[in-house]
Formats: C-alpha cells, structure tokens, sequence
C-alpha cells in the first residue's frame, strides 16, 4: 500500500464538512496496521489532525485496526468484492482484528466506516 | 402543490399472544393471494413498500406487511420497561400463525427476509399445511455471532447510531441511495435493545441446521433468494440449505445485499416476479 496514499487521509477527511461534523464529539488516536506496517492516526473533534507512519517504540492508541495488506487493498478498490466491502464484513471473515478499546470504534462506528472508506480508489461508498 | 397517496392502508390490530395483549401495526396494499411479508431483525414493515405499490404484485396479491411487537408503530406489550426483550423460534412461529389467522388468510404465500426468512425455514419445516408456498430472502441455517452484541443496547453507545452503522455494509454497491439510506433509517429508529434481542433469535434460538434437511417440499414449495453482497447471511449458506432440501429452488441476486426488498425494490422485483408468477400457476 502507498504511503503517499494513506497520507492523503488527512486531506480527504478534513474536506468532507458532513464526515467532520459527525464525529465532532470525538477526539482519540487509533492505530492501523496494513500488513507489516502500523499507522497511528488522530483525531481531534472529527478532523484528522495527524498520520504518522511505524515502526513505533510505545504508540499510545485506543483501539488497533489490524489485516493483512491484500486486504485492505480489497477493501480499498473502487467496487470491492462481497466479504471486503464494509470493516464488518472484513471482521465477520475473522480477516480484520479490531482490538482494544471498542467502544470508542463502535460508538463510532459510521465515522471510522467512512473515514477508512475515504482511501478508495475514486471514493466508492462507506 | 399535489399530493399524491401511496396505495397502502394500515390499521392498528389488538390481538393476544403468548398470552398478553399486543397492539400490532398491519398494513396492506392490492388483492388477490395473500403474500405475508415478514421484516428483518430491528426493522419494519416499510421494508416491503416497494412490493406494495408495485402493481405488477399487487393487481394480483393481496401484499401484508405487519410490525413485529416493539417494532415500528406496534408496541411493546405493557410491562415491557422492566423487561429484557428475546426474541424466540416458539414465539416467532406463534405470532405469524396466529396474525394470519386473525388477519383470515387462506393458506397466504410467505415471504421473510433474514430473521424471516430463518422462520420461513421453521415454517416449512413445522407448518408447510399452512401457506400455498414459502420464499425465504437471506435464508440460512444458523450465523454465528461474529461481534459483541452487547454494543447494540447500551447506554454509552446511541442504540440508532450503531444499528445503522453495524448494517450499513450490509446492503449492496448498487442500491439506489435514497432506498440504501431509507433501509438504514429504519434500523437508527429501533427501540433500545430491540434489534438485539431478535439476533437472541438469528444467532442462538434459531438455529435449525439439523432439521433444516427434512422440510418436504411437496407438502409447501419452497423458494430462497439470497443477495450476493450479503455477508451476514452468505449465498454460500443459502446455497447450502438449498442443497439439503429435495425440491427447493434457489436465486443468487447479483449485486444485491442482505435488504433485497427495501435497498434496490425494483432490482428485487425483477427476481421476485417470476417467482410469484410459478407459484400462481401451481
């Protein structure tokens, strides 16, 4: 996966007005592992003000989004297939670990749908 | 300015079950056979509004769709505050079979979808004298939990914010927005730990994977019809129970997700029509 791509997050999050104001009330930093690869995203009232790439030696997060890099370039394709459309059908597959503090994710749970969904290749639906 | 009205009545049914009185929000459109529509887990009767004013269906078929107790406009039965609502096969069973009586039905075609159409299942199995033909949508046998459910009902999450999002990805990449977002509306209107307690049906009650085999087709033609997209139920497990029953016809509707009838109507029209034209010539 492209690390020009995952930085692009931050711009294509700040830029939805509807997504930003949906997770006003949520402030926290989670980690994303493509692969090998751990990012540690944050976020202050719903604008991602941070995306740093690992190795990490203590990254502090709340909760860890973690799958294999040819899934999440399923997931980010710009028609997925069934079974790597939607986080819920990655984690049904037993492909994607959410781990740690899940409330924060579930409470959430449209946000980080939409916000991880903003890597597709032409923005396809959450 | 000029309003137009949908074709669909509803009314309000008081009925006992399980030995408590209910007020039960029916709602039909059409005449002809009856075609009981049974809705998802935390949803509603809305979920068959395209069948209901689509008069292909309902030029021949008289379309019911009633609100299950604590959903959409029916109430939870009185006593409901101290309660914790689980949704049962036993007490499944018993409602359809008695709000079809009540309602006088004559034998009315079934159709369910997801939670309906697991007790499509149990109805073929257990009471196939008591429809002319049963169509199972997102029908499997069983679907193990595959996250904690405990987030649907409780009280630092919104209950309406979760179900919809948990669902969302549930319906397919093709379905119109204003129906994919009307679908999931529904789900952010459940009452608190409704949807929850009829997943007490889908995911623990209601697994009937080692009878699922014996229902004879003879005796109630059975049809299932899965969308491709669903990952709740998979074509795969509706495959499978298809497979396992003698007589049984299955459809895997390209594109299509776990909502078949309310994401994309017109999409699942073009796979139910012929459906209801086969068993209209039996």
């Amino acid at each position: 996966m492209g690390q020009e791509m995952i930085e692009t997050l931050q711009r294509r999050v700040n830029d939805d007005q509807g997504l930003v104001r949906r997770g006003r009330y949520l402030t926290t930093s989670f980690l994303l592992e493509v692969g090998a690869t751990p990012w540690l995203i944050s976020i202050f009232e719903g604008r991602i003000v941070q995306v740093t790439s690992g190795p990490f030696v203590m990254p502090s997060s709340s909760f860890a989004l973690r799958a294999a890099e040819e899934e999440w370039q399923k997931f980010w394709s710009s028609r997925p297939p069934p079974g790597s459309n939607d986080l819920m059908a990655l984690i049904k597959r037993r492909v994607l670990k959410a781990e740690g503090n899940l409330q924060i994710f579930m409470s959430h749970l449209r946000y980080f749908k939409e916000v991880l969904a903003k890597l597709r290749a032409d923005g396809a639906a959450a | 300015m000029s309003a137009k009205f949908e074709p669909i009545t509803g009314r309000y049914m008081h009925l006992d079950l399980f030995g408590r009185s209910h007020r039960i929000y029916v709602e039909e459109a059409g005449e002809g056979t009856p075609l009981l529509c049974l809705h998802t887990a935390g949803s509603d009767g809305r979920q068959y509004r395209g069948l209901m004013n689509d008069a292909r269906v309902t030029s021949k078929h008289r379309v019911i769709a009633f609100d299950m107790p604590w959903h959409g406009k029916s109430s939870p039965p009185a006593g409901w505050h101290d309660e914790e609502y689980q949704l049962t096969s036993v007490q499944y069973t018993t409602m359809v079979l008695e709000i079809s009586a009540a309602l006088g039905l004559d034998r009315p075609i079934l159709i369910g979808c997801s939670i309906g159409g697991r007790i499509a299942l149990h109805l073929a199995l257990e009471h196939p004298e008591s429809f002319r033909a049963i169509i199972g949508l997102q029908a499997g046998a069983h679907v193990d939990p595959y996250y904690d459910l405990n987030f649907l009902h409780r009280s630092d999450v919104h209950g309406g914010e979760v179900c919809g999002a948990i669902v969302s990805g549930l319906v397919g990449p093709d379905a119109p927005d204003k129906e994919r977002w009307e679908t999931l509306w529904h789900y952010m209107q459940g009452g608190p730990g409704v949807f929850k307690g009829d997943l007490y049906f889908y995911k623990l009650d209601g697994d009937i994977r080692g009878r699922v085999a014996q229902i004879d087709t003879r005796r109630c033609p059975l049809f299932l019809l899965s969308g491709e997209y669903d990952y709740s139920c998979t074509p795969e497990e509706t495959l499978a129970v298809a497979n396992s029953i003698p007589g049984c016809e299955v459809i895997i509707m390209m594109g299509l997700g776990h909502f078949p009838m309310s994401e994309d109507p017109q999409a699942f029209l073009a796979h139910l029509l012929p459906v209801l034209e086969k068993i209209g010539a039996k």
